[in-house]
């Protein structure tokens, strides 16, 4: 092989930063080759990938809207991954907060905001949970792997909504289409900056994120957390009580997917509708990834998404570029991204001098 | 029900278990290896579009099955390269190789909407070559992880790859094969529903069967020949939903069963947990098969 | 086709004739901004691609005098207000939102851009900027219905629905009841998908159905997978939304195709002439906004049958919903000698008599 990689043996602290820099770097040369093969000027593309939205009037604050539910489900499943704990139904668990606080705002359209939002908040933690716990009891009673159970969960709660939006729930004025009515104004969360989308769930995530911090630095699960990410081995002679946290991390990663939920429906939908979720549960795997499974991080990994859409809207608009170089586009980043961790770690040495081992 | 209903029923459900069957075989050989790639989704649409266009450009069925298991190796050796060379986190390069093919393959695709080609030939009982393979392809994987010595040597090293690498085994190489296997077999699965299964090229075909097909290892907990059977019970419940309604109403003790179309949809998923509940209670059973050392990157020290 | 022929001569020859008036203009005028949000992605081979046919009609037909543009595969839910507004702020002055998922973003964003034009597809809420469009597929569908009532041996058509929402289910009904005009003892046999896209499903589908009897298969999703099994299996059936005879020419007979074409000519000539107001438009055959795509794999006879069907309704000679018709209990749910309202169509929630199978509540 003609590069190998050498164990700095600790982390770097300069890579620790400049390694998204240089995978930006990369992904910039690499995209340009591909806008220009497609006939595009490249700079003019770039610029209107990463720059625009964010100059735009409306561009700043709806990349805040957009990341808020990836942000808040990214926490919630970074802690679970530190434990090896594989939520990958946070799709599911979002959809069912959306159901149970959408159920609520249906029922009691007049409550004052003030009882009824953090009421619906609730709920919706704890629908995310009860669709969590099915994974976690199945894990720890009958040891089913919870990446199938979950997975398969997902399907069932996309399920469970179209039927809840087709049938009971219908909205008897609504011509018989499937969604709810609309609902009330003290059901939706407040907007906090006039003239902008930016809503309540924006901030909870944001605070979601520095209380994750605040755990995985400074408590006792935290410090569990941490060891087990570090040390597997280690923290089984620990001690620490596996099932609990297979518990913890699926409630934890759940409620937060549930609380998404209900922001999402109670704020830029408004009504519970077969389509809720453009895929949010999944793609804040990533997210948590991304942010190398830090609260902090997590905050990173959901904007630079964020605007990655946000982007390959503009590019479709201004450019006439197809939908697809935006999952291209995205494909990239994230590989440069991903790959170019590993010189926290690790040091790029050319070829051994001396045949050896591979 | 007369003979025809049924022998049509099989054939059905073989069709529709098929993809499923050709993936899962494939990642659960790069899974044994210890390499978790969760990008089987968009190997599988990038598998599609490359063997449906390269069968409508040559006319050949068979060049097009040969191009979809090459470009989906292809779509793996990206992902060898960044987990196993560059040690990047597995779960998530293996998701943005899902986006990153869904987008390729819409891409490329886009001027193949509307197409049609001839499909496969049928080879014997009305069906095509695929379905036959798939059939050979999991008893061979089983046959190879169980009683060759190099499936034991990839087993090895899903295990325990600081302990293979001690030994001696090329622990990344081994990885990269089992990678590229995977993907080719997910690239065949993509053709297989372009080719055979549709005859026609859309965007986004496959429609979630990649995920389908990585829940069905879990389900099959590592063991091929539970593979088959987890692929045609799933496939078998999802053709078997659609039937049940065209068949019209259904009777339980007389009275007409009136059930949401929904819940008969979510038959395949329950009946997946449930299955899986069954046999995943005996505990000695799933460690002995689960690759201990599934999803973790490996570096050789020194 | 031969109307698509006829718009592009029609379009080319306005073009010419007031080519001067656009130069003179252009110094002075920017192009109109005419922005589409679409639900599926261009090249979807059905409802997608029959708006941006459309939209490239517009590009046609005005020349300098538009410049459009489109995001494509925008999911309903949370992202479409922001498309909408990000078209809307980015100089658009007609926005045209292509799915029913899209009203209330629409009439969200409508308030923001008071001085912008929307034109919502298949939705129910309009505003004094905001109108709403629709096409009456069902009159195909009836049309479909006579056809198959001719050329069914077994007198079963297999019909796949999507979702159970009132324009599946008229378009169900209009079905057997254009059928039963022809064989009055004819059967429908449904499956419900439960997705509007999944070509493995949908061709899974028509397989059942085929092997409960059926020897016609009518679709309302999106993907050719049941036109090309029923092609394989030796039956015929019916394309959706746009003419998918390349896909299974022996098994075409034919399809409604959405043609949005003139609608949106219209409106744009509206925007531009400054005559632009909120309405509701439901199109069918009459206002050529619905085209049947040639018949084909058919005997003359039939051909002929079809065509008066059409003619009739184009005519307004026969309604389709006009009583008596019953639904499955046997119940009448229109009495004979009335018509329903579009009201009573739009929001059509039983099946009618000859319906094998039930709208999942």
């Amino acid at each position: 092989m003609l590069l190998r990689l050498e164990p700095r043996g600790q982390r770097s602290r300069l890579w620790t930063y400049a390694s998204p820099l240089l995978a930006l770097a990369l992904t910039v040369v690499t995209a340009a080759v591909i806008f220009a093969m497609l006939g595009k000027d490249p700079l003019q593309s770039l610029y209107v990938f990463l720059i625009s939205p964010l100059t735009s009037a409306t561009g700043l604050p709806e990349l805040f809207v957009k990341a808020a539910p990836l942000i808040l489900i990214g926490v919630g499943l970074s802690l679970g991954f530190r434990a090896n704990v594989w939520n990958i139904g946070a799709e599911g668990q979002y959809t069912l907060g959306a159901i149970f606080a959408g159920g609520l705002a249906l029922s009691y359209p007049e409550a004052p905001a003030i009882l009824l939002i953090p009421a619906m908040m609730l709920l919706g933690i704890l629908g995310g949970m009860t669709w969590a716990a099915i994974p976690a009891y199945l894990r720890t009673r009958w040891n089913a792997n919870e990446i199938l159970t979950s997975l398969m969960l997902t399907y069932v709660a996309q399920l469970l909504l179209i039927y809840l939006v087709t049938g009971p729930w219908r909205d008897p004025d609504g011509y018989g289409f499937p969604q709810t009515a609309l609902f009330s104004s003290s059901a939706t969360p407040p907007i906090l900056f006039e003239g902008t989308r930016v809503h309540l769930g924006v901030v909870v995530a944001f605070l979601a994120a520095i209380v994750g911090w605040i755990v995985l630095t400074r408590s006792v699960i935290g410090f569990q957390l941490r060891v087990l990410g570090q040390a597997p081995r280690a923290a089984r002679f620990a001690g620490f009580s596996q099932e609990r946290l297979v518990w913890l991390s699926l409630m934890v990663g759940g409620g937060l997917a549930g609380l998404a939920g209900m922001f999402e429906v109670a704020g830029p939908v408004g009504q519970l509708t077969p389509s809720i979720s453009p895929g949010y549960g999944f793609t804040a795997i990533i997210v948590a990834f991304l942010g190398r499974l830090h609260p902090i991080g997590v905050i990173f990994g959901g904007l630079i998404l964020a605007l990655s859409y946000l982007g390959g809207e503009a590019a479709q608009i201004d450019l006439g570029m197809p939908n697809a170089v935006t999952g291209i586009f995205q494909g990239i980043l994230l590989f440069f991204l991903l790959a170019c961790d590993v010189l926290i770690l690790y040091r790029l040495r050319g070829p051994r001098p001396l045949a050896g081992g591979a | 029900m007369d003979q025809a209903i049924i022998i049509s029923f099989v054939l059905s459900v073989m069709t529709a278990s098929t993809p499923l069957l050709l993936a899962a075989t494939g990642e659960l050989v790069t899974e044994k290896s210890g390499v978790l790639n969760l990008g089987v989704e968009g190997m599988m649409l990038v598998g599609a579009i490359v063997g449906f266009a390269t069968t409508v450009h040559t006319g050949s069925a068979l060049l097009g099955v040969l191009a979809a298991l090459l470009a989906g190796a292809a779509m793996a050796l990206i992902f060898a390269i960044l987990t196993l060379t560059f040690l990047a986190n597995q779960v998530a390069t293996g998701l943005a190789l899902t986006i990153f093919g869904t987008g390729l393959s819409a891409l490329v695709g886009a001027s193949y909407v509307g197409t049609a080609v001839e499909g496969l030939p049928k080879v014997l009982f009305g069906h095509d070559a695929l379905v036959y393979l798939s059939l050979i392809a999991v008893f061979a994987v089983a046959w190879f992880l169980r009683r060759s010595h190099r499936g034991l040597v990839l087993r090895a090293v899903g295990d325990s790859h600081d302990a293979a690498h001690a030994i001696g085994y090329p622990v990344v190489l081994i990885r990269y094969l089992a990678t590229l296997f995977g993907g080719a077999m997910c690239g065949l699965a993509g053709a297989y529903m372009s080719l055979a299964y549709a005859t026609s090229w859309a965007e986004n075909m496959t429609a979630g069967r990649g995920w389908i097909a990585l829940a069905l290892v879990v389900f099959a907990t590592w063991r091929p020949i539970w593979l088959l059977v987890g692929a045609y019970l799933f496939g078998g419940i999802m053709y078997g939903s659609l039937a049940i309604q065209a068949a019209g109403a259904i009777s339980l003790f007389g009275y007409p069963l009136v059930v949401p179309s929904q819940l008969v949809s979510a038959l395949p998923y329950v009946a997946t947990i449930a299955v899986l509940v069954a046999i995943s209670r005996d505990r000695a059973k799933i460690r002995m098969n689960a690759p201990a050392c599934l999803g973790r990157s490996f570096h050789a020290a020194g | 086709m031969k109307r698509r022929t006829f718009n592009k001569l029609l379009g080319a020859g306005l073009l010419a004739g007031s080519a001067p008036m656009i130069i003179g203009r252009a110094a002075a005028a920017d192009p109109l901004g005419v922005g589409f949000i679409y639900v599926g992605p261009v090249e979807d081979f059905g409802w997608t691609h029959a708006h941006d046919v459309g939209r490239k009609a517009l590009e046609t037909e005005f020349g300098d005098q538009v410049k459009t543009s489109f995001v494509e595969s925008v999911k309903e839910g949370p992202d479409s207000e922001r498309v909408i507004a990000e078209l809307a702020s980015k100089g658009n002055k007609l926005v045209f939102t292509t799915s029913f998922g899209y009203m209330n973003p629409t009439i969200k964003v409508a308030e923001r851009f008071p001085d912008v034009k929307f034109e919502h597809c298949t939705g129910y809420k309009r505003a004094e900027n905001v109108s709403t469009y629709n096409i009456r597929f069902y009159e195909g569908r009836y049309v479909q219905g006579v056809i198959a009532g001719h050329l069914s041996k077994s007198g079963i058509v297999g019909y796949i629905g999507s979702v159970p929402i009132p324009e599946v289910v008229m378009g169900m009904n209009a079905f057997i009841i254009g059928m039963r005009t022809v064989n009055p003892k004819a059967r429908m046999k449904i499956v419900w998908v439960n997705a509007w896209y999944d070509p493995g499903k949908e061709g899974d589908s028509a397989k059942a159905l085929i092997d409960q009897g059926a020897d016609i298969i009518a679709q309302h999703t999106d993907s050719g997978a049941p036109l090309q099994v029923a092609q394989q299996r030796g039956v015929l059936g019916f394309g959706q939304a746009s003419d998918m005879s390349a896909l299974a020419p022996k098994a075409q007979l034919t399809s409604s195709v959405d043609f949005w074409n003139p609608y949106y000519i219209q409106r744009v000539k509206d925007v531009i002439a400054g005559t632009w107001q909120s309405q509701d438009v439901w199109g069918g055959f009459k206002s050529g906004m619905l085209v049947m795509a040639p018949y084909a794999n058919m005997p003359d006879d039939v051909a002929k049958a079809g065509k008066a069907a059409e003619a009739g309704i184009t005519d307004g000679k026969i309604a389709v919903f006009k009583g008596p018709i019953k639904d499955q209990s046997g119940a009448e749910k229109v009495p004979a000698g009335t018509e329903l309202d579009d009201k009573a169509i739009a929001t059509m929630n039983w099946l009618a008599d000859g319906v094998d199978g039930q709208i999942p509540s």
